[in-house]
């Protein structure tokens, strides 16, 4: 990452930290075998590009954005439909990408041109506007999307689980289709990530930080505010489209659920305060810690709740029952917006500093 | 010297108020103009009239030849003017080398330029690639003029250089903005200290309840202790 953007992580924990997380997603079909492990690791690849493309609006341009999942969705549509409507084959992912793109960058242009004249917050707002009409369109055009119940559909026989690569097994791990999607998942969404890295490091992601610290200065300086945020706009929505393509193709199904709600929207949000806003590498932490959460802690406190029941200790059984996960995961969301108001990586940095 | 900026019957509002009310006078090419007056007379507001920063109501501002009063702040930045704000505006994310790489624009940074510049400012070669948010409030202000001067511009519009810095600091950035005199860039100066606006201005232009009041040659000014007095309401001894 260093060689390719120059943007160090500035901090011995935070480059071990990094370094651990690539690792366990480099080797995680290997590592960590079974389908639920699996998932999660896609997902937090998945997440990891989607929030790293967030922060490159709400961390390095200062624009809050309420359409993220608007264009994961129509990325994540644009596959699911085109393999859905004209069969399983790598030309329909292609084809289904090649829509969604441009789609997703013409709708945040015209939303970034009408709207990021004014102020921020009206840019919000009108975020929120079309991603709310999105989501009801894609709900109600149900010959086309399959409205709330979405659409499961086939992918190219070499992604599928039954598909064997080659007889036999690596470190005890069969090479099918499965884990060959899951490293298309991988490898996309590294190069999507080292894209991004590379983009906030370059004189254009300046501009965007000298903009989000003081847009007339920028101004002043002969930058037209207007275009760089509508660029970066534009970059973030193709991002986002790109990972909700990988999002379809990983799932193998396409609804509002997986793909629109605003439910991901909150999610995107508290990964990257958590990770850090305006780091990049934030995202990796930040979705790698709240999708381990979303999809260990209820487990975890399973085992908590069933212990202390066995102990006889009063009210903590139901404290910890796994159905107030969420109850968990918000306190911990608190506390970390409390002792980390950087996120995880502004802190780590703040730490190197001072040592 | 034939005028490079010309303002003429300049009014701005900011909300309900009147901050200019017909403001006219000239800069000279090749020149340092002052624009002195006490506190609330718009000298700020002028300046960021010019830039594009508040829009100016009424009137005309031309840059040589070309009307700027109705172009956005990027294109009139980009026509050659260079602003320097009072808030030792620097961009604190960013290092000190980025601050100015960015102030090049489309240009790569010019070594001679460059060393020319570390000659005044010796702190920005040191902090080279320190943060910006890091520094002094003197170094601040040192890579804010900095960031003014990499590229060469037409004019310079420079809001309170030395205000709350240090003696010492001062005496570096009145020994800048003399040598960028000398090299014939055109400046516009807004200053309170009266010792440098003195050292630095060739002629001297007065503002009061926004407009211009007097105009003419700082040399005729300076000697002229009673005006001083009638205008700026100092005396010259307490500014020793």
């Amino acid at each position: 990452m260093m060689i390719l953007s120059g943007d160090k992580p500035r901090s011995l924990v935070l480059s071990v930290l990094l370094a651990a997380v690539f690792l366990a997603l480099a080797f995680a079909p290997f590592l960590f075998p079974g389908s639920k492990p699996l998932n999660v690791a896609a997902k937090i690849c998945i997440f990891a590009l989607l929030v790293a493309s967030y922060d490159l609006l709400l961390g390095y341009t200062g624009i809050v954005s309420f359409a993220h999942t608007m264009f994961f969705g129509i990325g994540s549509y644009g596959v699911a439909l085109a393999l859905f409507n004209y069969g399983p084959s790598w030309t329909m992912i292609v084809l289904g990408v090649l829509i969604a793109l441009p789609l997703a960058a013409v709708l945040a242009l015209a939303i970034g041109l009408f709207s990021l004249r004014v102020q921020a917050i009206f840019f919000s707002m009108v975020t929120l506007a079309v991603a709310s009409a999105f989501a009801v369109l894609a709900s109600q055009l149900s010959w086309l999307t399959g409205g709330e119940d979405g659409r499961s559909f086939q992918v190219p026989p070499a992604l599928r689980p039954g598909n064997r690569l080659f007889e036999g097994e690596i470190f005890g791990v069969a090479l099918n289709g499965r884990v060959v999607s899951y490293y298309l998942v991988f490898v996309a969404c590294l190069v999507l990530f080292l894209l991004l890295l590379r983009i906030v490091n370059s004189p254009f992601g300046r501009v965007l930080l000298a903009i989000r610290e003081n847009p007339f200065r920028a101004e002043a300086l002969g930058y037209r505010i207007v275009v760089h945020r509508t660029l970066a706009n534009v970059i973030a929505a193709l991002i986002a489209a790109a990972a909700g393509a990988l999002n379809a193709i990983w799932l193998h199904y396409t609804g509002p659920e997986t793909s629109l709600s605003f439910s991901i929207m909150l999610d995107i949000l508290v990964m990257v305060v958590i990770g850090g806003m305006g780091t990049m590498y934030g995202a990796v932490l930040g979705a790698a810690l709240y999708i381990l959460a979303q999809n260990y802690l209820q487990a975890l406190m399973g085992s908590v709740s069933s212990a202390a029941a066995s102990a006889g200790l009063p009210l903590v059984p139901g404290l910890f029952h796994p159905d107030r996960w969420l109850l968990w995961l918000g306190i911990l969301f608190i506390l970390s917006v409390r002792f980390f108001p950087t996120g995880i990586v502004g802190r780590l940095r703040q730490r190197a500093t001072k040592a | 010297m034939s005028p490079l900026l010309t303002l003429t019957g300049v009014h701005t509002h900011i909300g309900r108020y009147h901050i200019l009310q017909g403001v006219d006078f000239t800069v000279p090419e090749g020149e340092t103009t002052m624009l002195l007056g006490r506190n609330g007379a718009g000298k700020t507001t002028t300046l960021r009239t010019i830039m594009g920063l508040w829009r100016a109501s009424a009137g005309s501002i031309r840059l040589a030849e070309r009307a700027i009063e109705k172009d956005a702040t990027p294109d009139i930045s980009r026509a050659g003017l260079a602003y320097v704000p009072e808030t030792m505006a620097v961009f604190s994310d960013l290092t000190v080398r980025e601050n100015l790489v960015l102030a090049a624009r489309d240009a790569a940074l010019d070594d001679t330029r460059l060393a020319w510049i570390f000659g005044f400012f010796p702190a920005l070669k040191k902090f080279w690639l320190s943060r910006a948010g890091t520094l002094s409030g003197g170094q601040k202000q040192m890579l804010s003029i900095a960031r003014a001067i990499v590229e060469p511009r037409r004019l310079l519009l420079i809001d309170e250089p030395t205000k709350g810095l240090a003696p010492a600091i001062v005496g570096a950035l009145v020994e800048c903005l003399m040598e960028i005199k000398r090299g014939g860039t055109t400046v516009l100066l807004v200053e309170q200290n009266f010792r440098v606006a003195q050292a630095v201005g060739d002629r001297v232009c007065v503002m009061d309840n926004g407009r211009i009041v007097h105009a003419g040659a700082m040399a005729e000014f300076a000697g002229d202790e009673g005006l001083q007095q009638k205008l700026l309401g100092l005396s010259l001894d307490t500014h020793q």
